[in-house]
């Protein structure tokens, strides 16, 4: 029985690691960014760190939470 | 399709059926606020920004060679901001982080064209239609 308990609390702990590095790994992809598309379809995507990409999220930051 | 109606009419019909929009501004043809579901500051604040954002795309993209923006999505760890130009009209929209991208595209674009078609004629009914 005692055993039991060992085996059922160290698979606990292994799915709490495992949750807790798919959920850091999903925050890590999300990354903040701007796409811009034109009528023709065509999109032109900025990441935070590019100099447009900070200029156009600084002003959608004015009115967000 | 929707019919055509009122600017604050249309707007409160797309939050809601999305509950991801949070505030929404529509800007006509002459610049000034069209309808809205904020506040007359914060409205004012959201159609200030839409049109700086638009302005600062429109940049963005002729640097790179690139035509004039119709839409655009700022995405940041708050939320998103959402733009639309029409020919002559803009709506703007703040969401919940991570929204469904194509689904408030086309729920803003349905929103500005529900506003935008003009109401269908009627026919004046005759009194030999009606006997017909």
């Amino acid at each position: 029985m005692p055993r039991r308990k060992v085996v059922t609390g160290f698979l606990l702990a292994a799915g709490s690691v495992a949750g807790s590095v798919l959920v850091r790994r999903r925050a890590a992809r999300r990354r903040e960014r701007v796409d811009l598309y034109a009528e023709d379809g065509t999109m032109l995507s900025f990441a935070d760190d590019s100099p447009e990409g900070e200029r156009l999220l600084a002003i959608a930051r004015t009115i967000l939470p | 399709m929707l019919g055509a109606m009122d600017a604050d009419q249309a707007i409160a019909d797309l939050t809601e059926i999305s509950p991801q929009v949070r505030d929404v501004v529509v800007i006509g043809s002459d610049g000034a606020l069209a309808g809205t579901n904020a506040g007359t500051a914060r409205a004012e604040a959201v159609a200030q920004a839409a049109q700086q954002l638009l302005a600062a795309a429109d940049d963005a993209r002729s640097a790179h060679g690139a035509g004039a923006t119709a839409q655009l999505e700022a995405a940041a760890n708050a939320g998103s901001v959402f733009v639309i130009r029409d020919a002559d009209r803009v709506i703007a929209a703040t969401t919940t982080p991570e929204p469904t991208v194509g689904l408030v595209f086309y729920d803003l674009k349905t929103c500005l064209r529900s506003i935008d078609e003009p109401r269908p004629r009627r026919r004046a009914r005759k009194p030999d239609d009606a006997a017909a």
